[in-house]
C-alpha cells in the first residue's frame, strides 16, 4: 500500500469535482441527523473521558515523572539475568502450569455435565435453566484473584488455592460457553436416537456428546493458555506460581531478574500457544472429517 | 404408530456387527491412550501443586463454616436496620465502585484507541512489508501476555500509589488484546473497496479512512465493549497492588477478617459486574444488529 503516482481516473475525477458534487451531493455531505449522532456520541466519550481523568487524579507532572523513573527501570533491566536462581524459576514455572492444568482440567470436568442442565435443547424446563444460568454468571463476574484470597483463607497459602481458585472461576466461564455449544448443536443426530427409541439420557450421549465433544476440548485448550497467564499473578496474593518471586523482585526493584522472569513467561506462553494451537486444529480437523 | 423393522439374516448382521466393533476398537484404543496421558499429566500436576486431597477432604467444612462467618446476622424481624449494619460503608464502597468502573472506562478507551492505530499496522491485507507486521504484532504480544497485574505492580513503584496505576496497566493490556482482535476483524474486509481507492492513487491514511474503516467500525466497538466488561472485572482486583478501585478495601475486609465486609463488598462487585455484562450484551446486540440489517 505505498502511495502510488495519481492515476488517471483520479485525474479525470479532480477534474470534475464540481461537476461531481453537483451530481452526487449526498456522498460529499452527510445527513445532519447522521452527523449530529456521531457527534454527539464522541462528544459524550470525551466528556465522561476527561471527567474519569479529573475524578482519578491524572496528573502530566506525575506522569512524565513516572516515564522517567519507568526508563530507568527499563536501564536497570539489563541484560536480564536469573543471578543463579534459575532453577528456582523454573520449578515455580513448572508449578505455574501445574497450577494451569489442575484449574482448567477440574473446572472442565464440573461444568460438563452441569452445562447440559443449562441448555435448552436438553433441558426444557426454563426455571432451572435460568437458575443454572446465573449461578453461572455470578461465578464467571468474581475475579480469579478474589478466588485465590477466599480459598487460602480455606486451604491454606499455597499452590493448591490457586488451582482451586483458577477451577472455581473457570467454572462459570466453562458452564456458559459449553451450554452454548451444546445449544447450537446439530439438532438431527439427537433426533435420530429418539427416532429409534433412544431414551433421554441417550440422546444426550449418543446425539449431543459425540458431536460437541471436539468444540469443548478446543475451548478448554484456549483455556489453557489464558490460565497460564492468570496462574503467573495468582502467586501476587500468596497463591504459589512464579508470580510470588515475581511481585517480591519488583518490591526490592531487582529488575534484572524481573525482566528474566517476563522473558520466561513469554516463552512459555507461546510455546503453549504454538502447541495448543496445533491440537486445536488437530481435534478440529479430525472432528470435521 | 409403531414401524415394524426386519431383522437382517445372521450372517449378514455378524459381518456387520463384526466390522463395527473393528472400527470402534481403534477408537477406543486411541481413547484410551489419550485419556491415560491426561490422567497422569493430572497427577503430575496435582504432584507439583501440592494438592493434599486428605487436608482438602479435611478443611472442606472450613469453606462451608467460611461461607457462613461471611454471611450477614439477618434476622426476619429487624431485617432494615440488619441490612443497614451490613452495608454501613455503602457511601464510601458506592464511590470506590464508581471510581472501579471509571478505571475500566479509561483503561479500555485508551486501549483501544492504541490498538485501533496499531491494527491496521499488524493486518497482513494492508500492509506488505513484513518487517513493520511483525514489529506490530510482537508488540501486541507482549503487551497481551504480560499480565495487568504485573505491569501494575511496576507502575505502582514509578508512577506512585492510585488509580492511575491501574488505568494505564489495564490500558496496556487492553492495546494488546485489542489489537489483535482488531487486526484479525481487518483481514476479514471485503478487500474491494480497498482496490478501488489504491486505483484512485489513495495513500495508506486515505485507505484505511474511507474503505476500512467504515467496514470495521461496528465489530471493533463490540470488541471494545466486551473488553471493557473484562476490564471492569480486572480493575477490580487492581487495589490488591496498591492501583486504586475497591480491590483495595476488599483486601483490607479479607486480611483482617472483617467478616460482614467481605460478604457486603463481594456481593456489590457481583452486582455491579453482572449488570454491565448485561448492559454491554444489549448493546453489543444492537451494534452487531444494525450491522446485519445495514
Amino acid at each position: 500500500m505505498r502511495n502510488r503516482p495519481p492515476s488517471a481516473l483520479r485525474q479525470a475525477a479532480l477534474a470534475d469535482l464540481d461537476g461531481l458534487r453537483a451530481r452526487h451531493p449526498a456522498v460529499f455531505r452527510a445527513a445532519w441527523s447522521r452527523r449530529a449522532v456521531v457527534i454527539g456520541s464522541l462528544a459524550l466519550v470525551v466528556g465522561l473521558a476527561v471527567f474519569a481523568m479529573m475524578r482519578l487524579d491524572f496528573s502530566l507532572l506525575r506522569i512524565l515523572h513516572g516515564l522517567h523513573r519507568l526508563s530507568e527501570f527499563a536501564g536497570m533491566m539489563l541484560p536480564p539475568s536469573a543471578e543463579g536462581r534459575f532453577g528456582l524459576f523454573l520449578t515455580a514455572l513448572g508449578e505455574t502450569l501445574a497450577i494451569a492444568f489442575l484449574g482448567t482440567l477440574t473446572a472442565a470436568c464440573l461444568a460438563f455435565p452441569v452445562a447440559f442442565l443449562a441448555a435448552r435443547n436438553v433441558v426444557p424446563n426454563p426455571f432451572l435453566r435460568f437458575g443454572v444460568r446465573r449461578g453461572f454468571d455470578v461465578i464467571r463476574s468474581v475475579d480469579v484473584l478474589i478466588w485465590a484470597l477466599i480459598w487460602i483463607n480455606v486451604v491454606g497459602l499455597g499452590p493448591f488455592a490457586g488451582a482451586l481458585a483458577i477451577a472455581c472461576s473457570d467454572f462459570g466461564a466453562f458452564g456458559k460457553l459449553f451450554s452454548e455449544a451444546i445449544e447450537t448443536a446439530d439438532r438431527k443426530a439427537p433426533e435420530g436416537v429418539t427416532a429409534s427409541g433412544g431414551s433421554r439420557l441417550h440422546r444426550v450421549r449418543f446425539g449431543l456428546v459425540p458431536a460437541v465433544l471436539p468444540v469443548l476440548a478446543s475451548q478448554v485448550l484456549y483455556f489453557f493458555e489464558s490460565n497460564t497467564r492468570s496462574a503467573t499473578i495468582i502467586g501476587i496474593v500468596g497463591a504459589g506460581g512464579i508470580g510470588q518471586y515475581l511481585t517480591e523482585l519488583i518490591r526490592v526493584l531487582e529488575m534484572q531478574q524481573v525482566a528474566f522472569l517476563v522473558l520466561m513467561i513469554l516463552v512459555t506462553v507461546a510455546l503453549i500457544d504454538l502447541v495448543s494451537a496445533r491440537l486445536r486444529r488437530a481435534i478440529i480437523g479430525g472432528a470435521a472429517h | 404408530m409403531t414401524v415394524r423393522i426386519e431383522t437382517l439374516p445372521p450372517e449378514r448382521e455378524n459381518t456387520l456387527l463384526a466390522a463395527y466393533s473393528g472400527a470402534v476398537a481403534s477408537a477406543r484404543r486411541r481413547n484410551l491412550a489419550v485419556f491415560v496421558v491426561i490422567v497422569a499429566l493430572y497427577l503430575l500436576a496435582g504432584w507439583m501443586a501440592e494438592v493434599r486431597p486428605l487436608t482438602f477432604l479435611d478443611n472442606i467444612q472450613n469453606f462451608t463454616a467460611y461461607l457462613g462467618q461471611i454471611l450477614p446476622p439477618l434476622t426476619l424481624a429487624n431485617l432494615p436496620a440488619d441490612v443497614a449494619a451490613w452495608y454501613w460503608g455503602l457511601p464510601k464502597w458506592l464511590a470506590l465502585l464508581g471510581e472501579t468502573i471509571l478505571m475500566a472506562y479509561l483503561g479500555t478507551l485508551f486501549g483501544g484507541i492504541a490498538a485501533f492505530g496499531l491494527c491496521f499496522l499488524a493486518s497482513a491485507n494492508l500492509v506488505r512489508s513484513p518487517a513493520i507486521r511483525f514489529c506490530a504484532r510482537r508488540f501486541l504480544e507482549v503487551c497481551r501476555t504480560v499480565p495487568e497485574v504485573v505491569f501494575a505492580l511496576i507502575f505502582v513503584i514509578a508512577f506512585g500509589l492510585g488509580p492511575m496505576v491501574g488505568v494505564l496497566a489495564l490500558a496496556i493490556h487492553t492495546t494488546g488484546a485489542l489489537g489483535k482482535l482488531f487486526s484479525e476483524v481487518v483481514e476479514n474486509i471485503d478487500m474491494k473497496p480497498v482496490e478501488g481507492l489504491t486505483g484512485t492513487g489513495a495513500g495508506f491514511l486515505e485507505t484505511v479512512r474511507f474503505a476500512v474503516v467504515p467496514q470495521v467500525l461496528s465489530n471493533f466497538a463490540s470488541y471494545a465493549l466486551l473488553r471493557f466488561e473484562i476490564n471492569v472485572r480486572g480493575a477490580g482486583v487492581m487495589g490488591f497492588v496498591g492501583a486504586g478501585g475497591i480491590g483495595q478495601e476488599f483486601l483490607v475486609a479479607i486480611r483482617n477478617f472483617y467478616y460482614s465486609d467481605v460478604s457486603a463488598i463481594l456481593v456489590l462487585i457481583i452486582l455491579t459486574v453482572v449488570a454491565i455484562d448485561l448492559a454491554t450484551e444489549r448493546l453489543r446486540h444492537h451494534l452487531l444488529g444494525r450491522e446485519a440489517h445495514a
